[in-house]
């Protein structure tokens, strides 16, 4: 593997039955991965399945009980230092000195990548611009909102252009607005050619971002594939409506199961009914039987309040996937995030 | 009537292009050990330029207990000012050194236990960088005591027998002497990981030791016990190091600190590295 080198393509990732128990409780209980360079690939998982514990293996922060690990064609339990001149992580909660300014951070991480001390500070201009922080420059980083903090965390971690970057829970209680910017920024940054390993909890997130997904529940990963083939697996989402009207429930009930052929749930909500869907081969395919079903509903003259296709949970994506329901902590957050 | 125009814009808010900002960088560059623990030491700096309130301990207790000492002792235990001076001043030199010796690994607690401590150890950088960086930061709080400390004697009528000479060995001895306690607070801090607990155990251990020394009052009049620890303790080993140097009387006490210091820097040093270097 190591005779590849860094450089061209071939795998970014390759992890076979890693293994971390800590105080006998075990974390990772066996995680296969394999992350082709170029690619962003996501880790979709509740609090505490082990997605951290994977990163921080991969990047050398830890080391695995047992399996092996080779990030970039080098092995992580012995070519350390080759792997950490390579990649960077962005940690769950910045990893950012709050004490300094935005651009002392940037300072001190570009010094410590080896860069020059003029080279340091043009980068930290550099970047404070990209990301729109040069306004905030001189401002402690402990002032910062939490988007502004994320986006200084993502900058020093692209002080040297990393060929891999590990990015834990990059939104994870982002407002959307913030969010959007994350997701845009992620983009470019694979768009640019770096491989991204991101954790998420949020299957939106990964499904936005990553060509890849593996699901991950109690440190075993439970389902892997293109977002497409894993959408398949959970269905395409619940179609909400909500009427003007409670009084026309059961026609508008009627209609929507004669046209899209599913069962209607009515809601607790005396004016709302949902019909899970479930996935065509083509996405055009639900977008016209929905176009076909709102027009029935309006020919009928029963009046829409309300229409929306709301993205299965991360709480049913397991239920689905896996026939469980994910650990309690994901319920909380899925709660908090819906 | 012409169709309306639609524009399509991104629906990024405030979007942030990395245009040109993610070129491939070339082979990885890999920051030199001193230049490493050099950045940790400008980051002390920064700390201690940023919140300069953590500099009260260092100035305040050199200040008070060589103007207390001074002026409620002075006269009842060596005679006259200058000549208790003689003896208490180079002690205190050594008190407001090894009093602050904990703020260093207290700071690496705190920093242990945040998200840049990740950052700093996902890097490829000597291991020692951190810590050693610290300890630059360490030194230049040490200096300011013992600044304090010498120019306050001078003011309040200390005559250093010893000369300028005399004075900056006896400075540099004291600090060589806090750097090694610096290695230790730094051990200690790695492993109990909280700044709070290094703050207490520092004050818990250095404090005792500094008033059952010789720094204050010549150890005849304690009973048996105490003078046996006072004879033993390398504080007043150290006390007395200052005093010959400072002073320029001959004496043991160098040789024994120059061990102590050693002694200990070695011990701690590499502990502090290898607790550094444990992966979780």
């Amino acid at each position: 593997m190591s005779t590849t080198g860094a450089a061209g393509d071939g795998l970014a990732i390759e992890a076979h039955g890693l293994i971390k128990a800590y105080g006998g409780q075990r974390a990772l209980d066996g995680i296969d991965l394999i992350v082709r360079r170029g690619q962003v690939f996501g880790f979709l998982g509740p609090n505490g399945a082990g997605k951290t514990t994977t990163i921080r293996i991969l990047a050398t922060l830890a080391r695995a009980d047992g399996g092996s690990a080779c990030v970039l064609g080098f092995d992580a339990a012995s070519q350390v230092e080759e792997i950490r001149a390579r990649v960077a992580v962005t940690g769950q909660f910045a990893s950012l000195d709050e004490d300094l300014t935005g651009y002392e951070n940037l300072v001190v991480f570009g010094r410590l990548r080896g860069l020059s001390r003029a080279a340091s500070k043009l980068r930290a201009d550099e970047l404070l611009a990209a990301f729109g922080l040069t306004g905030s420059a001189s401002r402690p980083v402990r002032a910062y909102s939490g988007g502004m903090r994320r986006r200084l965390d993502i900058g020093a971690s692209l002080i040297v252009t990393p060929d891999l970057l590990f990015l834990d829970e990059p939104t994870t209680g982002m407002d959307p607005r913030s969010q959007t910017q994350v997701w845009d920024l992620v983009r470019q940054i694979a768009a640019a050619g770096t491989t991204v390993l991101l954790t998420t909890q949020y299957l939106e997130e990964a499904d936005q971002l990553a060509g890849q997904i593996a699901v991950i529940d109690h440190g075993r990963i439970v389902a892997q594939g293109t977002s497409a083939q894993l959408k398949a697996r959970v269905g395409a989402g619940t179609l909400h409506i909500r009427l003007l009207d409670g009084q026309q429930r059961h026609k508008a009930g009627a209609i929507l199961a004669g046209t899209l052929e599913r069962a209607v749930e009515l809601d607790s909500d005396p004016l709302s009914l949902s019909v899970p869907l479930a996935t065509r081969p083509d996405a055009t395919d639900a977008g016209r039987l929905i176009g076909r079903a709102m027009t029935r509903l309006a020919e009928a003259g029963v009046a829409v309040a309300e229409v929306t296709l709301g993205q299965p949970s991360l709480h049913e994506a397991f239920l689905a996937l896996t026939g469980l329901p994910a650990c309690p902590a994901a319920v909380d957050h899925e709660d908090t995030y819906s | 009537m012409s169709p309306p125009t639609a524009t399509i814009s991104r629906a990024v808010p405030e979007a942030h292009s990395l245009d040109g900002l993610l070129a491939p960088s070339g082979p990885p560059r890999r920051a030199g050990a001193l230049a490493a623990s050099a950045t940790f030491g400008w980051r002390a700096m920064l700390k201690i330029k940023h919140d300069p309130k953590q500099l009260t301990d260092v100035i305040a207790i050199p200040v008070v207990f060589t103007v207390l000492f001074t002026y409620i002792f002075g006269g009842a235990l060596g005679g006259t000012r200058g000549h208790y001076l003689k003896t208490l001043l180079p002690g205190t030199l050594v008190m407001g050194v090894t009093a602050c010796t904990m703020y260093g690994g207290a700071r690496l607690a705190q920093d242990v236990t945040t998200g840049v401590f990740d950052r700093f150890r996902s890097l490829s950088i000597w291991r020692g960088a951190l810590v050693l960086g610290g300890l630059l930061g360490d030194a230049g709080r040490y200096l300011l005591a013992a600044a304090i400390v010498v120019i306050l004697g001078v003011i309040i009528g200390y005559r250093p027998g010893g000369g300028a000479t005399g004075v900056i060995a006896a400075v540099a001895l004291v600090i060589a002497f806090g750097l090694a306690l610096s290695w230790l607070w730094a051990a200690v801090a790695l492993l109990v990981r909280d700044a709070a607990t290094v703050m207490n155990l520092g004050f818990a251990v250095v404090i005792p030791p500094t008033f059952a020394s010789n720094i204050f009052v010549q150890p005849r009049s304690m009973p048996g016990w105490l003078q046996a620890f006072v004879k033993i303790n390398p504080i007043s080993h150290l006390a007395d190091a200052a005093r010959d140097l400072m002073n320029n009387t001959g004496g043991g006490g160098v040789a024994w600190s120059l061990i102590a210091i050693a002694a200990i820097t070695l011990v701690f040093a590499p502990l502090a590295l290898r607790l550094y270097g444990k992966q979780g």
